[in-house]
């Protein structure tokens, strides 16, 4: 038949309509994590490209990447690597058709929450 | 008003055709990272903080050269791919290929930097 309202339907009700749940949270925060991590990219990238121009360079760019903001920002990019780790981890399950009932996708999002900090600490204690 | 069917409209144009490959390159990309990240994290963050000297020393050496170089190219391809998902959901039209375009260019001169760099480091 003839679709004769094109372009014109009822739009169904979007984000700000729904009451946030786990699931679409841990889906929001890896696109998040994701793209903030180019910020850590561009500082190692720099980092690296100052070690390589020469001892003065590097002096500047190492002060600012060890100070007390340097450090919040990569601690901040641990955090995201490791949720952005564990939540494309999930992904790989998801794509394989397995985990997707609710109580199952629930307890992942919790593990990539609580496993995003757990391997944090970690991080940090070692390094 | 439309007058044309379904059918019509659809007639002749075939599958979609592209899509999969995307979707396949992200796959691989994560596995790939899924293995070079916390390789990554440990050995890269294992020399930060240290003085110019052993840094140099430390990029110097294969281990650290080939798995830095391998997560920069792999990782920005994955980002390249990844962000420009983000974009087609919430930017249209023009704006969309600029920032598509900007992403593109962004990640591969993020990975000739860092090689760039790798390189006159190792040698």
């Amino acid at each position: 038949m003839a679709d004769v309202n094109r372009g014109n339907r009822p739009l169904s009700p979007h984000l700000q309509i729904y009451r946030p749940q786990l699931t679409s949270i841990t889906s929001i925060l890896t696109r998040i994590t994701g793209n903030a991590l180019i910020v850590a990219a561009l500082l190692i990238t720099w980092w690296l490209l100052a070690a390589a121009s020469g001892e003065g360079y590097f002096a500047l760019v190492d002060g600012i990447v060890r100070s007390w903001f340097g450090k919040l920002v990569f601690l901040g990019a641990i955090w995201a690597v490791w949720y952005h780790f564990l939540a494309g981890l999930r992904h790989l399950y998801y794509d394989s058709g397995r985990g997707l009932d609710i109580p199952t996708a629930e307890k992942l999002g919790w593990a990539c929450i609580g496993g995003s900090v757990v391997l944090t600490l970690i991080t940090v204690i070692i390094l | 008003m439309a007058f044309l069917t379904d059918r019509k409209r659809a007639q002749g144009l075939g599958s979609a055709k592209t899509g999969t490959e995307h979707f396949w390159g992200m796959q691989v990309s994560s596995a790939a990272l899924a293995v070079l990240i916390p390789i990554f994290v440990f050995t890269f963050g294992a020399i930060l903080g240290a003085p110019h000297d052993e840094v140099v020393a430390y990029f110097a050496r294969p281990f650290p050269a080939i798995l830095t170089g391998l997560t920069l190219v792999v990782g920005m391809t994955h980002f390249k791919n990844g962000a420009q998902v983000m974009i087609e959901d919430y930017a249209h039209g023009a704006a969309r290929k600029w920032l598509i375009i900007g992403v593109i260019c962004l990640s591969y001169a993020v990975m000739a930097t860092g090689l760039f760099a790798l390189v006159k480091l190792a040698l």
